[in-house]
């Protein structure tokens, strides 16, 4: 299963399709589960799991900050595959997103076996290009497993073009030159990077790295087929004083985003 | 000065080290850097101007010393220092850093930024930046910003903004992971300078080009010296710049040794050591395929030095397939046989060198054993120690206050 399906669904009803992020093991392996469920219940379409990483340089504080509670509570990768799975039961297409050490060092037939077995609909790499990324690529064609590479603003149209054309699922641009983190405005760039891209490809694109709630999504609902919410989930995760209140925040999160991708057009 | 070598090949590979795993954020300033480089190690106006400045500015050439007092202690065998720590502010990091801050200039940018863990690399890059009047960000981890303090200070001075970073380990592989963000966010018109020969091509080609001047003159100054050229070469490796520094003009000479000494610290038996190609496995880290140290499921271990400028968890990918072909040997060595090292130079020949120089030194004097009496052995003395004075009389117990 691809997530285009859900990206097709959402299209289908004339509105962007929400995606959102939530890494392995936090608040717990358990928590995040929960959070992921309560996410799916709001309104996400689709959920990436985040693999905790030591090195996470693409990520701003607030991923960090996840990422590192995350690793000292004991995250480990089986834990990953676990939350994939407990996620996908809902129905929600679930992808992971990683770093590349952690699937080249398990071994990238062996990694993407197990993600399969535990009903993920395939990778997304930030720091994986195609031109270092002949073995994911052949293997994910062989398992039929989604492939998502991302476009940025400084990516030029030969780039665009060599990434578009080995994606598969969807095109993640990201919207802002730097790494995560919620913003206030999203960034006038966005609109063009994802026209630039739209020109390459008939292949959904989703727009990642800033939005943080229902006007933003709406704006990105707008021009983009996607909207990709990461650091404000966790950010509601952070600052709620229970589990309970923290599931409450990310699920009216989730609606209020849901709503939004809903109003943009 | 003409630069020629077969590797890495046209992906930035080193057999099967090296590459680009970076971010498409950065994509197209890898793709300009390597663009421009190509064209400014075949400009002779630039050449001409990197080479001004390492002579006129730098105080290039180094000397070579022979360290006869030092020598008695390593088997009897001839030991000449490659004096890196004569340099302008005191380490072979001003090779890399002038050759960087030009290329920052011929690509129009205005601001650097670097990475630091004993903090010579952000000292020479705050000095650079002062040269060529370029805005200036180091970051160095916060661990880092105490035991090298006054590091800290001189880049201020300089003009520099310093930012600890707090995050993970607090040393030098968060601060790489920091300077990358910063890149990520500002790379149309600021330029990171990578401060060894690792990261996403075409940085650990670049790096190693700008600092093989210390082999290319020693290997000349050693034929001068000997009438012949020296049995070993021998270095400190972190990341691993000054060890390419030295070994690159010697590696078609098959029948001279090169050895590279990693930091062992409390001892690669541990878990409290920075040896990485001794102890590590190949993964992928900072943008390279290299040899690092990492658990089984790929996260990194974090790394321990006495010497702030070794505790790094990876290495340039080019020590690793030196490795592999055998052409170079690494060891490594602990912090107790450096700081004997560290003691020894200072008490026989007058020389304060850097901790990290000094496990080169500690490697000297056993490969000086093993080799006898006849050897000649340069050893690369990457920087002075002066940045570490506090942390050497802590280890000997030199001030009333601290003394155990």
């Amino acid at each position: 299963m691809s997530v285009s399906i859900a990206f097709e669904k959402a299209a289908a009803e004339n509105r962007a399709a929400l995606v959102g992020y939530l890494p392995a093991g936090f608040p717990s392996v358990d928590g995040a589960v929960e959070a992921a469920k309560a996410m799916v219940a709001g309104g996400c379409d689709v959920i990436e799991i985040g693999l905790p990483y030591t090195d996470p340089l693409m990520d701003g504080p607030t991923i960090q900050d996840a990422v590192h509670r995350s690793l000292t509570g004991g995250a480990r990768l089986a834990d990953v595959f676990r939350t994939v799975e407990a996620v996908a039961s809902t129905g929600a297409q679930t992808l992971v997103m990683t770093y590349w050490n952690p699937v080249d060092r398990y071994g990238v037939e062996r990694f993407a076996a197990e993600l399969k077995n535990a009903g993920g609909a395939g990778l997304i790499t930030p720091d994986l290009t195609p031109e270092e990324g002949r073995e994911w690529l052949e293997t994910a064609d062989s398992l039929d497993l989604d492939k998502v590479f991302l476009v940025a603003l400084s990516s030029t149209e030969e780039r665009i073009e060599k990434i578009t054309s080995v994606c598969r699922g969807f095109v993640y641009a990201a919207s802002l030159m730097g790494v995560t983190g919620a913003r206030s405005a999203i960034d006038t760039g966005a609109a063009g990077l994802v026209a630039r891209t739209k020109a390459h490809t008939d292949l959904p694109v989703g727009l990642g790295l800033g939005v943080s709630t229902g006007a933003q999504a709406a704006e990105v609902a707008g021009f983009a087929d996607g909207v990709i919410v990461g650091s404000a989930f966790i950010k509601r995760l952070l600052d709620a004083p229970s589990q309970a209140a923290g599931l409450k925040a990310v699920h009216e999160l989730a609606a209020e985003l849901a709503e939004g991708v809903r109003a943009g057009r | 000065m003409t630069i020629e070598s077969a590797l890495p090949d046209a992906a930035g590979r080193f057999g099967r080290f090296g590459g680009r795993f970076a971010p498409e954020a950065l994509m197209a300033a890898l793709d300009q850097l390597e663009t421009e480089y190509d064209k400014a190690r075949q400009d002779p106006g630039f050449q001409a101007e990197f080479q001004d400045l390492l002579t006129n500015y730098a105080g290039r050439p180094s000397l070579l010393t022979e360290a006869k007092r030092f020598a008695e202690h390593a088997g009897g065998a001839r030991i000449l220092l490659k004096r890196e720590d004569l340099n302008h502010t005191g380490s072979h990091k001003i090779n890399n850093v002038l050759g960087q801050a030009l290329m920052t200039r011929r690509m129009g940018k205005r601001r650097v930024i670097a990475e630091t863990g004993a903090g010579q690399h952000g000292v020479a890059t705050a000095t650079a930046a002062a040269l060529l009047g370029l805005e200036c960000t180091v970051y160095m981890g916060e661990v880092d910003t105490q035991r090298q303090a006054l590091n800290v200070a001189r880049m201020r001075m300089l003009g520099a903004e310093v930012v600890p970073v707090k995050n993970g380990s607090r040393t030098l592989k968060d601060a790489v992971n920091e300077a990358f963000r910063d890149w990520v966010s500002t790379v149309e018109h600021t330029h990171y300078v990578i401060g060894t020969v690792m990261g996403p091509h075409p940085f650990p080609m670049m790096v190693r080009d700008f600092v093989r001047v210390m082999g290319v003159e020693a290997r000349q100054q050693a034929l001068d010296l000997l009438g012949r050229l020296p049995d070993a070469v021998v270095a400190c490796v972190g990341g691993g710049s000054n060890a390419i520094g030295i070994f690159h003009e010697f590696i078609p000479d098959e029948g001279v040794r090169l050895y590279g000494f990693e930091a062992a610290g409390e001892g690669v038996e541990t878990d409290r050591h920075a040896a990485t190609i001794t102890k590590g496995s190949v993964g992928v880290i900072h943008g390279m395929r290299t040899y690092l140290l990492q658990d089984e499921e790929g996260q990194t271990v974090e790394s321990h030095s006495i010497s702030a400028g070794l505790d790094y968890p990876g290495v340039g990918p080019e020590h690793s397939w030196l490795n592999d072909t055998g052409r170079a040997t690494y060891r490594a060595i602990t912090d107790a046989e450096a700081m004997e090292a560290f003691a020894l130079l200072c008490r026989t020949e007058g020389i304060i060198p850097a901790i990290e120089s000094s496990h080169a030194l500690a490697g000297a004097l056993k490969v000086g054993r093993e080799l006898g009496p006849d050897a000649a052995i340069v050893v690369s003395l990457s920087g002075r120690g002066d940045k570490d004075m506090h942390t050497a009389a802590a280890y000997f117990g030199l001030m009333p206050e601290e003394g155990k």
